[in-house]
């Protein structure tokens, strides 16, 4: 058993943050590559300046129109894909582990504070499933897919959650709480979740069709 | 806003497009399965794979979209619905779907998309849904499943060169018969065919001397009055119109292109200049060049609004009375979000119109007209589906209270006459040159005056 904790305390957080990492590269690397092959014509229409434009004008909240008819949606989006990144990257507890292997720190975020974004995070995750469910439009599209990969968000967060208020089984929160948050640094790449890289790729090239070629903005 | 009458929404069961279930009809499993997966291999690439895998299935594009809204959020109208209706399944399913299938994916590619590109715009990823109901009718194009309205119109490009059926002799014999007219006011009036080397080469769309040649005349009054260099083409060339690349047949839309870039090379012209149509822009400036291979037009390419606004500007031709109706302005897809004239657009009228109202929401977010992307040119069968997926449009016009809707796009204006006469709205549509030709001084510009 111990061995076992050993191995996804140590090694296998390093395997799945290299496939996460590395993985990403290559996804972007392929994107390049297959349009160098095939649809060579995309890069003709990309500029950087448009590219930069259209993501600039989408990362300014509220400023795109389209944000403004559905505040209520693009709030809780805003505050969850915020805190998936500070909660993580910032709870002293990851610090600390980092620290001890690599001697490398930076500030940690106030455990009460991070605490509360665990819960928005998860109460996000529950507006979403939700949306799912209720929102006639979002049912239509939806699949069993889309249900999993909330899953996959909730766990590692809600588990993080409960081993650190050590409402129960604490030994085994924590295991499942590591897994799945390896799994789900795995996964960013083969699964939607690639959108973190793809979502700024495909904004960029409509942006510079809308921009460059046709003098029009895009939000 | 009153109720669509008896024409409620539903879906459409049994298509009886004769060509749509006459092409159904010869087409075996194998034959579907090997076409989809052609195009899919072939003709797409890693653009379509990102698109699909982007997509977070939220729904967020719906509101973009004057389907689902004008069918009361129905969501099988939603653009991504749309896709997922179709591509995705074709992808998952790796082209083995059935012919009922294909009849709605028809249905949805060429009757429920007018491939206007708003929602590329509410999805905060910019994906293209418009590529993709584009990608469904070569699909269908290849399968032969093509509605017949517009197949027939392709058939006419095709055979001459034009959307129409126009010989070359009643092309020729319209622009003559025009100009004698114009000459009774304008003594020297002329439409000058071919004259190598003008400034400009003025190009219309088929219907125009099929069916509305006084547009013909009233371009011409401007361009005698402004005193402009100018030229049409007598040879094919001349439409620049181009329904093959709504229906997905690239073959026959390049050669429709080359051909309109050719006459303009031939006629050695330094620019062209476009008549009032959206679709026939998009084709020349956007879709017709990339298929031959130049990024941008070899020529520079200039809608009528954009042509009007220099006309005004530069004093070329003025204002002898200013219009005082009640106006709105209908923002063309493919000229506002197409090639971002709506500002120009909003000047023009400014310039000879007292009383402007603005339609909500406008410029680049405008509803489409409903009628573009190839939708009404699937014809008549049609005309009543198409009314009640245009609501949103209906309502947005009647808010303004206006007199005069101005439509600076023939596919808009035909649909926004039907949404008029449908609804019961008190408008009257007219094109901005109808205004300007109205209202202008008739008077010949001098050099230098
Ligand atoms: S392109 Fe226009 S008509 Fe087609 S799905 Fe998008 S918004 Fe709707
Ligand atoms: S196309 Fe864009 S807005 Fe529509 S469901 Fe997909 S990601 Fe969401
Ligand atoms: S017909 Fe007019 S409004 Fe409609 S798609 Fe074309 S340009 Fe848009």
């Amino acid at each position: 058993m111990n061995g076992f904790i050993d191995f996804i305390m140590g090694p296998m957080v390093w395997i799945s943050v290299m496939i996460f990492i590395v993985g990403l590269i290559l996804k972007v690397a392929g994107i390049v590559r297959k349009v160098r092959e095939k649809e060579s014509y995309i890069f003709s229409y990309m500029t950087l300046y448009h590219s930069l434009r259209s993501i600039g004008a989408w990362l300014i909240p509220f400023f795109p129109r389209a944000t403004r008819q559905q505040p209520v949606f693009y709030a809780v989006s805003y505050i969850f894909h915020l805190a998936l990144f500070v909660v993580p990257l910032f709870l002293s507890a990851h610090i600390v582990l980092v620290e001890e292997a690599f001697n490398v720190s930076w500030p940690a975020l106030n455990d009460g504070v991070a605490d509360i974004l665990t819960v928005v995070i998860v109460a996000a995750l529950g507006f979403f499933a939700g949306r799912r469910i209720l929102v006639p439009e979002v049912k239509f599209l939806t699949s069993v897919k889309d249900f999993f990969l909330i899953f996959m968000v909730l766990l590692p967060f809600l588990t993080g959650f409960l081993a650190y208020h050590q409402v129960a089984a604490y030994e085994w929160m924590m295991i499942v709480h590591i897994l799945s948050g390896e799994l789900m640094l795995i996964i960013i790449p083969f699964s939607r979740f690639s959108h973190m890289i793809t979502a700024p790729l495909t904004r960029a090239y409509m942006g510079s069709e809308f921009g460059n070629v046709r003098h029009a903005r895009d939000w | 806003m009153q109720e669509p009458s008896a024409m409620e929404t539903k879906k459409m069961e049994k298509n009886t497009d004769p060509a749509v279930e006459g092409g159904l009809e010869r087409l075996t499993q194998e034959k579907i399965t090997k076409t989809i997966n052609e195009v899919l291999e072939k003709e797409t690439g890693i653009r379509l794979k990102t698109y699909v895998e982007t997509c977070m299935r939220c729904g967020l594009c719906s509101d973009a979209c004057s389907y689902f809204l004008s069918n009361d959020r129905d969501p099988s109208y939603s653009p991504a619905a749309k896709v997922k209706q179709t591509i995705w399944e074709m992808i998952d399913k790796k082209g083995k779907v059935s012919k009922d299938f294909l009849r709605r994916a028809v249905h949805i590619s060429h009757l429920e998309c007018n491939v206007c590109r708003r929602c590329s715009m509410y999805c905060p990823f910019g994906i293209d849904i418009a590529y993709m109901m584009l990608l469904v009718r070569r699909i269908c194009h290849k399968l032969e499943i093509t509605p017949q309205y517009i197949q027939d119109t392709v058939n006419s490009h095709s055979v001459t060169l034009n959307q129409m059926w126009v010989k070359e002799d009643e092309w020729i014999d319209t622009l003559q018969w025009q100009e004698e007219d114009a000459r009774e006011e304008f003594e020297d009036l002329r439409i000058p065919l071919d004259k190598e080397g003008a400034d400009i080469m003025y190009s219309v769309i088929a219907p125009e001397p099929k069916f509305q040649a006084g547009l013909i005349y009233q371009a011409a009054v401007m361009m005698h009055a402004a005193g402009m260099n100018w030229t049409m083409p007598s040879m094919p060339g001349w439409d620049n119109s181009n329904m093959a690349m709504y229906t997905g047949d690239n073959e026959i839309s390049g050669r429709i292109a080359r051909t309109f870039y050719e006459a303009a090379a031939n006629l050695k012209v330094k620019r062209i200049v476009m008549g009032e149509c959206g679709h026939a822009f998009r084709s020349i400036y956007d879709v017709g060049n990339r298929w031959v291979s130049w990024a941008m037009p070899p020529f520079e390419v200039v809608h009528a609004l954009e042509f009007y606004h220099e006309l005004l500007t530069q004093g070329r031709i003025t204002i002898k009375e200013n219009y005082t109706k009640k106006v709105t302005l209908h923002d063309p897809c493919n000229v506002s979000r197409g090639r971002g004239l709506h500002d120009k657009a909003r000047e023009v009228v400014n310039m000879i119109c007292t009383d402007f109202v603005d339609m909500v929401p406008n410029r680049e977010h405008n509803y489409c007209c409903g009628a573009g992307g190839g939708v009404i040119n699937c014809g008549p069968p049609y005309k009543g589906e198409r009314m009640v997926n245009n609501r949103v449009k209906a309502e947005q016009l009647k808010a303004t209270g206006a007199e005069v809707l101005i439509a600076p796009c023939h596919n808009c204006h035909s649909g926004l006459e039907d949404i008029v006469h449908h609804y019961e709205l008190d408008m009257e549509v007219k094109f901005l040159g109808d205004i300007i030709f109205e209202t202008m001084e008739k008077k010949v510009y001098k050099q230098g005056e």
